[in-house]
């Protein structure tokens, strides 16, 4: 197991910060020893730092990592922590299984950068199991760099218990490069008063398969949820969008929203809502919209001076942004 | 003064209708001409027209812009001849910032005001707002202002401004009037669509609308006149019974 601080496979870990600094990220942070890391490529740990409060306990596996991590009670990290993972070779597994634990009161926001630049048959695997105590917050921002080849298995899978009072915001990103195939599965179970916010902005391209499932069970009085789902899709992709949330305590909200935008004639796109309200009390709505780009859109920006080529990658970028 | 905008009995049809039936107009270079007309009498089917807007490619007629044929251009290419249009509607982008939209507008154009100085000048805060997006959380009357802020940093040849007086409260029309007349300074020609005869006034010429055909042009009391006495009252949107108001018999009534 590798203590904090540690670092190795020096190659491997500059070959990953490489990929970072292509895609706009900020590979500065992992080197930063105020700022926690997790730097993993394959089931090889490269980098390791944490912080007073934040615990990482990391221990191999044949196919990938096992990773406990706890932010303990009332504590507040105030930089992002960096998740580094990857594979960089064409072949490849890599299975994460964690677990986070933010403790009551504590706040703390993830940045998890996975990074498949020439992946011609990789898998990553993902399972989590996320607890956010009583009035705590957790952000956990995914973000997805891939190659040209859409090689690719992407299936991260994730149980997440917010409880009273707590906040748990994440949004997952994979705009870059062609993934092969993604299925997103991710189920959030709110207590009382808490709130959860889950966001997706997928851009599929070439042959790409992309599934999102996100559910949002709110279990407590005057739980609140947002799903929100944005999806491109050119070529002949295909991307299904589950959108659920079951309405168990009395006041709960939620809202699912997904736009699905179509780039040519063989792409296809579906948004299924599925709301069950459980107390009459609780009130679910939702609203999908899929399509081409709106006229109006980029006839507003081909009346500034774009062609209309410009338009659409004008409308695309702010869409998935 | 030389024509800058002249359009020659244009037909515009939408799902088999004829929207526009036999529009002549000519716009002078450096005025600020205004189209007024009841709701309905084919005024935005004009604007989009000019601009090339899909949907509304004439069925018959011309547009020339500085003497040369439009007709057949695309919004892309008749903006950057200098054309731009303000829509009564302006659409809404996720995660496109003003500053964003502003600088694309400012890029296209004639070296425009910067875009920190337009949004000042059409009462919107630059620090509020420049990082703001352009989506549906700024209300309509905001996003209006945010269009012309658009129109004023690309300082274009000839704005076409889609009915800018709607949304707007009644307190602030005199300073989008204000903002148009600076427009206009700045070297714009200005095409004002408006069905409110008082924001009409502000123009130097006006050109009634009604039922797809232009039935005045002239001095803008003039044509506010007869808009008033003739056809304030008309019911016959896109059929008029043009023999009745030619022959000053008063509007045609249904």
């Amino acid at each position: 197991m590798l203590r904090s601080g540690e670092r190795n496979h020096a190659q491997e870990f500059a070959a990953l910060a490489k990929v970072l600094e292509r895609v706009g990220g900020n590979p500065a942070a992992l080197r930063n020893p105020r700022v926690a890391s997790l730097v993993v490529h394959q089931n090889r740990v490269l980098g390791l730092n944490s912080l007073p409060g934040l615990e990482m306990d990391v221990e191999p596996l044949t196919d990938g990592i096992r990773a406990h991590v706890t932010v303990k009670p009332g504590v507040v990290i105030p930089d992002p922590v960096h998740l580094c993972f990857g594979v960089l070779p064409k072949e490849g597994v890599q299975r994460i299984l964690s677990t986070f634990e933010i403790g009551e009161g504590a706040r703390a926001s993830f940045i998890a950068h996975c990074s498949f630049p020439n992946a011609e048959r990789v898998q990553h695997l993902m399972e989590a199991t996320v607890t956010v105590g009583e009035g705590a917050t957790m952000g956990y921002t995914e973000v997805h760099y891939h190659g040209p080849f859409g090689g690719t298995e992407v299936l991260p899978k994730a149980t997440i218990r917010v409880a009273k009072g707590g906040r748990y915001l994440t949004e997952f990103r994979l705009t870059q490069g062609r993934v092969g195939l993604l299925a997103l599965d991710y189920d959030v179970h709110l207590e009382e008063g808490a709130v959860a916010e889950l966001v997706s902005k997928v851009y599929g391209k070439g042959a790409d398969r992309i599934a999102i499932r996100e559910a949002l069970h709110l279990e407590g009085a005057y739980a609140r949820g947002l799903v929100k789902s944005r999806i491109v899709l050119k070529d002949q992709a295909q991307a299904e969008f589950i959108g659920e949330a079951v309405g168990i305590g009395p006041y709960s909200r939620a809202h699912i929203d997904c736009t699905e935008i179509l780039q040519g004639k063989e792409a296809r796109a579906s948004a299924i809502p599925k709301l069950l309200v459980v107390d009459e009390r609780a009130k679910l709505t939702h609203e999908a919209a899929i399509g081409s780009i709106d006229r109006k859109e980029l006839e507003t920006l081909m009346a500034r001076g774009l062609s209309e080529e410009e338009a659409v990658e004008t409308v695309v970028r702010g869409l998935l942004r | 003064m030389a024509t800058l905008l002249q359009v020659d009995d244009l037909v515009v049809e939408r799902e088999g209708r004829a929207i526009l039936r036999g529009v002549d107009l000519a716009v002078e270079e450096g005025e600020i001409h205004a189209i007024l007309g009841a709701n309905g009498t084919g005024k935005s089917t004009l604007a989009h027209a000019i601009m090339g807007l899909s949907g509304y490619k004439p069925s018959q007629g011309r547009i020339l812009f500085a003497g040369e044929d439009i007709t057949e251009k695309s919004v892309t290419e008749r903006a950057k001849l200098g054309i731009t249009l303000a829509w009564q509607q302006p659409a809404s982008f996720e995660g496109l910032t003003v500053r964003e939209y502003l600088e694309i507008a400012r890029r296209a154009g004639r070296d425009g005001p910067r875009i920190e100085e337009c949004l000042g000048l059409v009462g919107l805060p630059p620090r509020s707002y420049l990082d703001r997006t352009l989506n549906d959380r700024l209300s309509g009357g905001e996003r209006k202002r945010v269009e012309l802020a658009a129109v004023l940093a690309m300082n274009p040849r000839l704005a076409i401004l889609d009915e800018p007086d709607s949304g707007i409260d009644v307190l602030s029309l005199d300073d989008i009037m204000e903002v148009i007349r600076r427009m206009n300074r700045a070297g714009t020609t200005v095409l004002l669509i408006t069905h409110r005869e008082e924001f009409a006034r502000a123009a130097h010429r006006a050109s009634h609308l009604c039922g797809g055909r232009i039935l005045k042009t002239g001095e803008c009391a003039e044509v506010v006149r007869f808009y008033k006495n003739f056809c304030k009252e008309c019911t016959h949107i896109n059929e008029p019974e043009l023999e009745a108001v030619e022959e000053g018999k008063g509007a045609p009534q249904r």
